[in-house]
C-alpha cells in the first residue's frame, strides 16, 4: 500500500548520504532504456500484426502439471498445423479476475476458459469470435451434450472443449476395507456411514470453503438430487426464485449433513482438506477429480488407494441421474490478431488426438471427444468416463451456470450458512439471494 | 542543572537520578520490561516466517511448523527463486521504482519551488490540489482510472500492450501522480526554511528562474530529497493495489503483488511462500538497516517551527 | 531592505517571458498528471456511481429500462441513485463493511496509536537499548502490508500455525479458526495492522517529542514533577499540533486499510471493508463498474472529513507564515 503521512511541525532533522541521490540518478540512466526491452519481450505479442503463421495463446494453466499438459498440447498442435504458438501463462486467479479487461484490451488470439453461462456471458458481450466454421469440420467428434455446451446464447459456437471432470465423493479404499464400510447408494445410508465414521474417530467428510466456491458444489449436487436437472438449471437462470420451497428443501437437507462436515471450513483451503483425506484422518471428501486427484498426485500420495462413488440418491425420482461435470476449453478472442491461424489450431484441438496429447500428462481429467482412447488413463479416469456417461445430463457448476455476479453473491451467502447452519440463517439467505438476483438478472 | 537534566534526558546513566526516590527506579525497570516484552512479541512473526522458510518441506509436513529442526536448508529460497522466476519480478520492481522516484522528486521539487519562490495567486490552491490528491484512498479513483488506462494509447517502445494498461510505464505514471502531492508538501515546507537572501540576490543579479531552481535551490534540498527518496522507494516498492488492478499479465508484475500470485502457485508448499516473502522483504530491509535515519527523517520532515 | 523588497515585488509582477515559460513548464506536467490521473478519476467516480455498467461497451445517457428487462441489455445506462439504494438495502456486505471500517478506526485510535505513543514516550526517556527498541518496533513499517499478511498467516494458520500449536488447539475439533471465523478474523487482522501502526505512530511521536523545547522539561524537573506528570501536564499540551497530525494520520490509515484483508481472503467472511468491496466489484470477472463506483464515493465522502480537517490545519499554518 502506498502510504502517505503528514510531516510533523518539527525542526528539520539532519540527514547525510547525499550520494544517495547521485546514485539513483545513475541508475535512472540505465533504467530508462530497459522498460523498452522488458515490456516488448515479456508481453509476447509484437505490435501491429505478428507473422501470419504464429499466434499467441493465453493460458491460466499455471499449476505445474496442467502447465506441462498444456505445453504438450501446444507442441502437438504446432507439429500438426505448423502454426507457431507462444503461450502466455497467467496465474489461475489473476487470469479469471482480469478476463474482462483482458478481452477488451489486448487479448491473445486464443485463450483458456470454461463452458457454461460464464462463457456465454462474454460471448454475448461481443468479446469472442464465433467459430461455426471450425465446428463444421469437427462437429462429428462430439456428442450433442458437448455441442450444446459450446454454443453461445445466440446459438452460434464459441467454445472448443478439451476436458471435463466429475464432482464425486472420494474415499481411500484401504480405509473402507479396514473398517468394513460399504458404498452408500442412498442418503440414509450416507448419513449412517458418516455417523459410523465419526464414532470410529474419523472426520466423515473433509470440507473447505475459504475460497468460497467449493461449497457451491454441495449445493448443486443436493439440488440436482432433490429437485432434478431442469429445476437446477432454471434456478441458475433465475427463472425460479431463490425463495422457492425447493431451495429451502435443499438447505434443510444440507443441515442434516452439517454435523458430519469438517468444522472450521471457512478458514481452510480445499488443498488442506484434501490433505486430511490423504492422511486418512477423513473418511470422504466431495469435490472434483480435477482437484482431489490432482492434489494426491502433487503430494505424491497413493493414487491407487483413491477411489470414488457418485453422490448418493436423495429423491428416487431422480436417482443418481445428474451431476456437475465442469468442462474447460478454449475460445477465440474477438480482438484476435491472427484468427485464421488460430482457427486452424482450434480445428486440431477439437479432436481425439489433441485430447490424447493433453491427457497424457493429466492424471485426473477426461476428454470428451468421440472415440477417444487414452492408454495412460488410470483407474480414476476410466471410472470418471463411465460416471459421466452414465448421467442423463450434466451441469457445469454454479459459478459457470449462473451469472458471475450471482455466483459471487451465493459464495458469501453460503459461507454464512456454513458458519451458522440454522433454519433462520436459511431464510435470511434465501431472502437476500432473491433480492440480489432481482437486481443482477433484471435491472 | 541544565547539563545534568539534559544528560539524564538523553542517556540512561544518571547518578543523581539514582539517588532519588525508589519509584523512579521501579519506573525504569517497568519501562524496560514493557519494551523488552514488546520487542520480543514484535519480532516473533517475522522470525517464525524465517524459520519456516529455512526448513525443508518434508520435515514441516511431518512435524508441523512449530517443531525443533532436524536440519535447516536454503533450498526453499533457491526453489522459490527458480520456480517462480522471481528475478523477473524484482526487475519489474526496479523498472517501476527507480524511474518513479526520480521523476516524482524532480516534478515535486519543481512545483515546490514555484509555489514557494514565485508569488502566484494560485499558490495555495495548488498546494491544496496536490496535497489533497495524495490523501485520497486509492479505491476512490481506481474505477475511472482503470477505464482511462484502457483508453490511452502509448507508443510500443514504452508499453508492450500499446496502452497505459498492463504496462510498467503505466505503473510509473500512476505512482508518480499519486506520490507527487506528498512530496510537494514536504519539499515546499522544506524550501520555506531555506534562506531567501541567496535566492533574492540571484534574482537581483538577473538569474533566470530555471537557474535559481536547478543550480541554486535544488542542491540545497539534498537532505530532504534523500529522505524523500528513501521513503518513496519503500512505498512504491511496497505498493500492492496499483499493481494488482492495473497489470493483468503475470510476468509484468512487480514483486509485492506477484507474491499474491505465488500464494496460489505455491499453495501446496507453504515453506516456499515463506521463503519468497523473505526474499521480497530484502530490499526494504536493506533500506531499513542502512537508511533508517533518512527514512525517519523523511517521515518527520515538516520543517515548520512550532 | 525595503528598496529591494519593493523592486522584487515589482519584478514578480513583470516576470521575463523566459521565466514565465519555465513556470508553466515546471508546473504544467505535474499539474496535468495530478489532475488527469487523480482528480479527474475521483470526480468521474461520482458520475459513474449513477450508472449501471459492466465495463464492456460504451456509456450512454439513456435511463436503464425498468424490470423485467433482461440484464444483458441493461448496460452502460443511467441508473439514478439505484446503486446507493441497493448498496444500503440489499447488498449484504455493505453495512458489515461500514461497521468494520468503524471498528478499524476505533482500534487504531484507542489501541494502536496510544500504544505507539507509549513506546515513543518510553523511548524518549532515554532508557538503555532505546535504539534497538526503536528499530525493532519500527521494522514492520518498512514491510509491505501484503507481505505482513502472508507472514502472519503462519502465525494464525488453523491446523499448523504458531498460536494454535502453542496453545494446543490444532485438532480438527478444537482448532481456533483465526482467519476463517467471521467473529474472530477482523480482530486477528487488526492485530496485524496495529503491529504496524504502533511503530509508525511511535516514530512520528518521537520526532515530535524530540522537538519539544528541552527547557520545558528542565523547568518541570526543577519543580519536582515526576516523569509521568511532566508528560501529561507539560509536554502533551505543547504537542497539540503533532497530536492533531497523528490523529489525522490514524484516521486516514484506517480508511486505507485494504492490503491486509485482501491478501488474507479477498475481503469476505468477516473481513469486509469498503475499500475491499470497491475492489471486488471492479477487479474480478464480475465487473459492476457503476456499483463499485458508488461504494467508492461512499469511501470518498467519509475520507473527505479527515482530509478537510488536515487541509484546514495546513491552511492555517500557511496563513500564519
Amino acid at each position: 500500500m502506498s502510504d502517505s503521512t503528514i510531516p510533523l511541525p518539527s525542526t528539520q532533522a539532519h540527514v547525510g548520504r547525499r550520494g544517495l541521490l547521485k546514485g539513483l540518478a545513475g541508475m535512472a540512466g540505465l533504467a530508462a532504456l530497459d522498460p523498452v526491452l522488458s515490456a516488448c519481450s515479456s508481453s509476447g505479442s509484437p505490435g501491429g500484426g505478428g507473422s501470419a503463421n504464429s499466434i499467441t495463446f493465453g493460458s491460466n494453466y499455471s499449476d505445474p502439471a496442467p502447465k506441462q499438459a498444456f505445453a504438450a498440447l501446444v507442441a502437438a498442435a504446432t507439429k500438426k498445423t505448423g502454426v507457431k504458438i507462444s503461450v502466455n501463462t497467467v496465474d489461475h486467479n489473476t487470469f479469471q479476475n482480469n478476463i474482462s479487461s483482458y478481452l477488451q484490451g489486448t487479448p491473445n488470439d486464443l485463450f483458456t476458459w470454461f463452458a457454461g453461462y460464464r462463457m456465454q456471458f462474454f460471448a454475448a458481450q461481443g468479446l469472442a469470435t464465433p467459430i461455426d466454421d471450425v465446428w463444421e469440420k469437427i462437429g462429428g467428434n462430439f456428442n450433442t451434450a458437448a455441442k450444446a455446451l459450446s454454443k453461445g446464447l445466440d446459438g452460434k459456437y464459441y467454445f472448443i472443449p478439451i476436458y471435463n471432470y466429475p464432482w464425486v465423493v472420494f474415499y481411500n479404499k484401504s480405509t473402507f476395507k479396514q473398517k468394513g464400510y460399504t458404498i452408500p447408494a442412498t442418503w440414509d445410508d450416507f448419513i449412517a456411514l458418516a455417523k459410523q465414521m465419526k464414532k470410529d474417530g474419523l472426520i466423515p467428510l473433509a470440507f473447505a470453503d475459504k475460497d468460497g466456491w467449493p461449497a457451491l458444489g454441495t449445493f448443486d449436487i443436493i439440488n440436482l438430487r432433490l429437485n432434478g436437472y431442469d429445476y437446477h438449471i432454471k434456478l441458475m437462470k433465475h427463472q425460479i426464485p431463490w425463495t422457492d420451497k425447493g431451495v429451502t428443501a435443499v438447505f434443510n437437507q444440507w443441515l442434516e449433513l452439517m454435523p458430519y462436515l469438517q468444522s472450521g471450513a471457512n478458514g481452510r483451503i480445499w488443498e488442506d482438506a484434501a490433505k486430511t483425506l490423504e492422511k486418512k484422518q477423513a473418511g470422504m471428501m466431495f469435490q472434483g477429480t480435477n482437484q482431489v486427484a490432482a492434489q494426491y498426485v502433487s503430494d505424491k500420495a497413493s493414487l491407487d488407494d483413491l477411489d470414488f462413488f457418485p453422490y448418493p440418491a436423495i429423491n428416487p425420482a431422480f436417482g443418481q441421474d445428474y451431476m456437475d461435470a465442469p468442462t474447460d476449453g478454449f475460445m477465440l478472442a474477438a480482438k484476435a490478431k491472427n484468427p485464421d491461424a488460430a482457427k486452424r489450431v482450434l480445428e486440431y484441438i477439437g479432436g481425439a488426438p489433441a485430447e490424447a496429447a493433453y491427457l497424457k500428462f493429466d492424471e485426473w481429467d477426461v476428454g470428451l471427444a468421440e472415440g477417444l482412447s487414452v492408454p495412460s488413463y488410470n483407474s480414476i479416469q476410466t471410472k470418471s468416463v463411465q460416471a459421466i456417461s452414465a448421467c442423463k445430463s450434466v451441469s457445469q457448476f454454479m459459478d459457470r451456470d449462473t451469472d458471475p455476479a450471482m455466483a459471487t453473491a451465493m459464495i458469501s451467502l453460503i459461507q454464512k450458512f456454513v458458519d451458522n447452519p440454522t433454519t433462520s440463517t436459511i431464510s435470511t439467505i434465501q431472502k437476500s439471494a432473491e433480492a440480489q438476483a432481482k437486481t443482477i438478472f433484471t435491472s | 542543572m541544565t547539563s545534568v537534566a539534559r544528560a539524564s534526558g538523553r542517556t540512561a546513566v544518571a547518578s543523581p537520578r539514582a539517588c532519588r526516590a525508589r519509584p523512579r527506579h521501579a519506573g525504569r525497570v517497568a519501562a524496560q520490561v514493557i519494551m523488552i516484552t514488546a520487542c520480543v512479541l514484535w519480532l516473533i512473526p517475522i522470525l517464525f516466517a524465517l524459520y519456516v522458510a529455512l526448513r525443508p518441506y518434508a520435515e514441516t509436513s511431518k512435524y508441523g511448523y512449530v517443531s525443533l529442526p532436524h536440519r535447516l536448508t536454503l533450498s526453499n529460497f533457491v526453489n522459490a527463486w527458480t520456480e517462480s522466476d522471481m528475478g523477473r519480478f524484482f526487475l519489474n520492481s526496479v523498472w517501476i521504482t527507480v524511474p518513479a522516484v526520480i521523476v516524482t522528486l524532480f516534478l515535486a521539487s519543481a512545483v515546490a519551488f514555484v509555489v514557494t519562490r514565485v508569488r502566484l495567486r494560485i499558490n495555495i490552491a495548488l498546494l491544496i490540489v496536490f496535497t489533497a490528491g495524495n490523501l485520497l484512498p486509492q479505491q476512490v479513483i481506481i474505477t475511472p482510472l482503470y477505464r482511462l488506462y484502457l483508453l490511452i494509447p502509448v507508443p510500443h517502445a514504452l508499453s508492450g500492450s500499446g496502452l497505459l494498461y498492463n504496462s510498467i510505464f503505466g505503473l510509473i505514471v500512476i505512482n508518480v501522480s499519486f506520490q507527487i502531492g506528498f512530496c510537494v508538501f514536504v519539499l515546499s515546507n522544506f524550501m520555506k526554511t531555506l534562506p531567501r537572501d541567496v535566492d533574492e540576490a540571484a534574482l537581483v543579479d538577473g538569474a533566470s528562474l530555471w537557474t535559481r531552481y536547478w543550480r541554486l535551490t535544488l542542491p540545497l534540498c539534498r537532505p530532504a530529497m534523500a529522505a524523500l527518496a528513501t521513503l518513496l522507494t519503500t512505498w512504491i516498492y511496497n505498493d500492492f493495489f496499483w499493481a494488482i488492478t492495473l497489470i493483468s499479465t503475470g510476468n509484468e508484475r512487480p514483486i509485492t503483488s506477484a507474491l499474491a500470485n505465488l500464494q496460489g502457485e505455491f499453495v501446496s508448499n507453504q515453506n516456499l511462500i515463506a521463503a519468497a516473502a523473505m526474499m521480497a522483504a530484502v530490499p526494504t530491509l536493506v533500506v531499513f538497516f542502512l537508511l533508517q535515519k533518512q527514512f525517519v527523517a523523511g517521515l518527520t520532515l515538516g520543517a515548520t517551527k512550532g | 531592505m525595503a528598496a529591494i523588497g519593493g523592486r522584487l515585488a515589482g519584478r514578480t509582477g513583470a516576470m521575463p517571458t523566459a521565466d514565465k515559460l519555465v513556470v508553466i513548464g515546471l508546473l504544467g506536467l505535474p499539474l496535468l498528471l495530478d489532475l488527469l490521473f487523480i482528480w479527474a478519476p475521483a470526480l468521474s467516480s461520482v458520475v459513474l456511481s449513477f450508472t449501471r455498467w459492466n465495463g464492456i461497451g460504451g456509456l450512454h445517457t439513456r435511463a436503464c429500462s425498468p424490470p423485467p428487462a433482461p440484464s444483458i441489455l441493461q448496460n452502460g445506462c443511467w441508473y439514478g441513485v439505484q446503486n446507493y439504494h441497493q448498496a444500503a438495502t440489499i447488498y449484504p456486505p455493505f453495512w458489515p463493511a461500514v461497521a468494520h471500517n468503524i471498528i478499524w478506526l476505533l482500534v487504531f485510535l484507542f489501541i494502536a496509536t496510544p500504544l505507539g505513543m507509549l513506546f515513543a514516550v518510553l523511548i524518549d526517556t532515554g532508557i538503555r537499548g532505546s535504539r534497538i527498541y526503536q528499530s525493532v518496533l519500527f521494522l514492520p513499517v518498512m514491510l509491505s502490508l501484503a507481505l505482513i499478511g502472508i507472514v502472519w498467516e503462519f502465525v494464525y494458520s488453523q491446523n499448523f500455525g504458531l498460536i494454535n500449536t502453542v496453545i494446543g488447539h490444532t485438532g480438527n475439533g478444537n482448532a481456533i479458526d483465526w482467519l476463517g471465523n467471521p467473529r474472530l478474523d477482523l480482530w486477528a487482522v487488526l492485530a496485524e495492522g496495529s503491529w504496524r501502526q504502533a511503530g509508525y505512530v511511535m516514530v512520528l511521536y518521537l520526532a515530535g517529542l524530540k522537538a519539544v523545547d528541552p527547557t520545558l522539561r528542565e523547568a518541570a524537573l526543577i519543580d519536582g514533577a515526576s516523569g509521568w506528570r511532566t508528560f501529561w501536564r507539560v509536554i502533551f499540551p505543547v504537542m497539540r499540533p503533532i497530536n492533531i497530525v497523528i490523529l489525522v494520520v490514524t484516521v486516514i490509515e484506517s480508511l486505507r486499510a485494504f492490503d491486509l484483508v485482501y491478501i488474507t481472503n479477498g475481503g469476505n467472511n468477516g473481513l469486509e471493508l469498503l475499500s475491499a468491496l470497491v475492489t471486488q466489484n471492479i477487479v474480478g470477472e464480475v465487473q459492476r463498474i457503476g456499483f463499485g463506483s458508488s461504494l467508492g464515493v461512499v469511501l470518498l465522502v467519509v475520507a473527505l472529513v479527515p482530509i478537510s480537517a488536515f487541509l484546514y490545519q495546513m491552511l492555517r499554518r500557511e496563513e500564519r507564515t
